[in-house]
């Protein structure tokens, strides 16, 4: 196949994959910033604008697509995911949605590299600007903050699609065929956005309302394969400076030829895909509000960190296939005139796409021949492999697993929803097992008593860890004891009458205080 | 002549129809705006760069990414304007179109005038409800919010789809396909029309054409 392309034409291919790629990942990643993005138009071309569009390049972005690709690109069975997720100030994650960047066999041999795949390669990321502003994570990113931040992943090879819950929706951006391949991009992303932390129901024991962010190690210190979509101007990362693109010898094609205009090949390709009726989830909320956690553990934002390996979750692997005809006609093209017959392929009905995505378990072992390892951050539902610490190039590696292992039981961490009142006249919280300062109570509760550092008091009869005890549950109000609620609705239409009697009878009253409120 | 004609369907509220039909509209442009072309000698040209905005809807929970051109959103928001006056006017019904259709310029001898051969026509048809209270309105915000992202899905999913294009024409020609005016941007020659449906369906009786955009030297 690579014979049918010049050697010019084929380094001209894989340099268009290549930064369409890295600008799949930038205008991905922009997109869930949180922040909307807005580039300027230039008449004047520069040669440092691919595809003619204004996407502008996070040189920690590109270090990290760059990182992930290691050189290769994305072909046939290697594929560019981008992985995006959400984590909750608790540690909760949850996968919203996986970018995917593939190439699958079909190949249009006939298509014009340095303009029709270049022209529709810029189309494609037009689609995908406007599609990324269209998921579901997109209303989540925008008001990410104190309670959760979104984070990205970028991985090579195969896709991995299990993260995204059950019922996930598949949007396909759109194709376009080259002589080596087809280019797919498309996105899966989740509906289910309820939290499935298994974690909320192994928390024990109510805790107190103390603020515990002093006395918890930062858990996104060992989110190591995990990147927050937040950008800082270079200076302030501690990340240092990253080598940007190779301007000088990567420079784009923006010229293109109008001559010979006698003879232009247009060609159509039309695969077989079924896409999914598009659905969006329905009304968004985010459920988080809904745990009760009033805690605010964390309230800025990430700095970003360099992480030491890539990771690759290499569990399941997702085959595609497709059958796809070739459509293709031959315009006549006149010099300077407009075709007389505009070519249009022909066919009767909208094409049908069929995709069947199979997902395959496998276990854990089976591995691609790359470098890249699992590494289980301690904020992942789904544990599948072994961690090992010395392995891993963090800042507390030391702690990794324990860090994990104590924040799955320690209630100052996951301290439990305070318990709803069963009925609104019950205003007081189930707090009388007070568990703290140093006790981790795993399975029972363990009473302790009450003694606050330096509260004796002699003036009173009793101290203040009596005192704040028993004043913990104060007494109903007697006018909202239970008790009011049960006179009928008859009564008290009864005891109008008399009622009305006693406020006519105290007009005067009445009025002469209104007019004193004037 | 095979024209390729989509149409798409929204239904929203009064206030919402300015911002539904700019979506949509400055949606579709997007794909079809290039930047400036510069011709060189020996027939080469090279085209300038496309910036993208983010603006944010006030009535709709959506997000929707234009090109930035001022010059260009003026004269869609201008058209829009104009078609929400007329349904304004038109009556309680409230149903209308507007259409976006691309040409290709066909220069004629003298005395006939050029011809204009549409190769894209999208109509999006819009259905004006009224709303009774605030928390209909709330549920109408996220509801429309959220047709729209599936109109951009499925307006995406044709233009990829890589039918037919004009050629890209020589320095001579540019002007029979694409709209040159704009100083940074260059879509293909486009204009935009809308029909006010009646109460009874038909759409005879209040038939407006607008030529917003029409270089037609007649």
């Amino acid at each position: 196949m690579d014979s049918d392309l010049s050697p010019q034409d084929k380094k001209d291919l894989d340099k268009f994959i290549k930064f369409f790629a890295l600008k799949t990942v930038q205008v991905i990643v922009q997109a869930r910033l949180g922040e909307k993005i807005n580039t300027c138009s230039s008449s004047s071309p520069t040669g440092s604008d691919w595809f003619n569009l204004a996407i502008k390049d996070i040189p920690e972005v590109t270090h990290e697509a760059k990182k992930a690709l290691a050189g290769q690109l994305p072909g046939i069975g290697r594929s560019m995911c981008v992985e995006i997720s959400l984590k909750t100030s608790e540690g909760d994650s949850m996968e919203l949605e996986t970018w995917c960047l593939e190439m699958n066999e079909k190949c249009d041999k006939d298509i014009k590299v340095s303009y029709t795949v270049y022209n529709r390669l810029s189309l494609l990321l037009k689609s995908l600007l406007a599609i990324t502003r269209v998921t579901p994570a997109y209303k989540l990113s925008r008001k990410q903050g104190h309670d959760y931040v979104i984070l990205y992943r970028i991985y090579f090879g195969d896709v991995q699609l299990t993260g995204l819950g059950e019922g996930f929706q598949t949007v396909r951006v759109g194709i376009v065929g080259t002589p080596i391949g087809t280019i797919t991009l498309s996105c899966a992303y989740r509906t289910n956005l309820a939290l499935m932390s298994s974690r909320q129901f192994q928390r024990t024991g109510p805790i107190m309302g103390i603020i515990i962010d002093h006395y918890v190690e930062r858990p996104f210190t060992n989110m190591a394969h995990m990147h927050p979509c937040s950008y800082r101007a270079p200076g302030e990362d501690e990340g240092g400076t990253y080598a940007g693109i190779e301007d000088s010898q990567e420079v784009c094609t923006t010229s293109f030829s109008t001559s010979p205009p006698s003879q232009c090949v247009c060609t159509v390709s039309q695969a077989h895909f079924k896409t999914p009726k598009p659905t969006l989830m329905a009304t968004l909320k985010v459920p988080l509000m809904g745990l009760g956690i009033s805690q605010q553990l964390y309230s800025s934002r990430l700095s970003y960190q360099t992480p030491a390996l890539g990771t690759v979750d290499l569990c399941h692997p997702t085959a595609c296939t497709a059958a796809a005809h070739p459509h293709q006609m031959v315009v006549p093209g006149k010099e300077g005139g407009v075709p007389q017959v505009p070519a249009q392929p022909t066919h009767g009905t909208a094409a049908e796409h069929d995709c069947s995505i199979e997902v395959k378990t496998v276990s854990p072992s089976d591995a691609l021949e790359t470098t890249f390892t699992r590494k289980v951050g301690a904020f992942v539902n789904k544990a599948t492999t072994q961690v090992t610490t010395t392995s891993l190039d963090l800042p507390f590696a030391a702690f990794a697993p324990r860090a994990y292992d104590l924040q799955e039981n320690d209630p100052m961490v996951h301290p439990p929803p305070s318990p709803a009142p069963s009925s609104p006249l019950q205003g007081s919280l189930h707090s009388n097992t007070s568990s703290h300062s140093g006790e981790q109570p795993q399975d029972d509760f363990v009473m302790v008593d009450f003694k606050p550092a330096f509260s004796k008091d002699d003036l009173l009869p009793m101290d203040l860890g009596t005192f704040y005890k028993e004043f913990q549950n104060p007494p109903q109000l007697a006018s909202l004891s239970i008790d009011v609620s049960v006179q009928s609705m008859a009564e008290d239409l009864d005891s109008l009458p008399e009622k009305l009697a006693i406020y006519e009878k105290n007009i005067d009253e009445f009025d002469a205080f209104v007019d004193t409120l004037q | 002549m095979n024209c390729r004609s989509e149409v798409l369907e929204v239904s929203v509220e009064g206030r919402q129809v300015d911002e539904a039909m700019l979506a949509l509209l400055h949606t579709i442009l997007l794909h079809r705006s290039t930047g400036k072309f510069h011709y060189k000698k020996e027939g080469t040209y090279s085209i300038g760069t496309v910036g993208t905005q983010d603006v944010d809807c006030d009535f709709i929970d959506f997000t929707l990414v234009r090109v930035s051109s001022d010059e260009l959103d003026r004269v869609i928001r201008k058209a829009v304007a104009e078609f929400k006056d007329a349904l304004g006017n038109s009556g309680s019904d409230g149903m209308g179109q507007i259409s976006l259709e691309f040409y290709q310029k066909k220069k004629s001898r003298w005395p006939f005038s050029d011809e204009c051969i549409p190769w894209e026509v999208w109509s999006i048809k819009v259905n004006v409800v009224n709303l009774a209270n605030e928390q209909e309105r709330q549920i109408c915000r996220e509801k429309v919010g959220e047709k729209l992202g599936e109109k951009v899905i499925n307006i995406v999913e044709v233009i990829n789809r890589h039918e037919y294009l004009p050629k890209m024409p020589t320095q001579s020609e540019v002007d029979n396909v694409f709209d040159t005016s704009l100083k940074d941007v260059q879509p293909y020659l486009y204009k935009i029309t809308y029909q006010i449906t009646d109460s009874l369906g038909t759409s005879v009786s209040t038939t407006m054409r607008r030529l917003i955009k029409d270089t037609l030297a007649l």
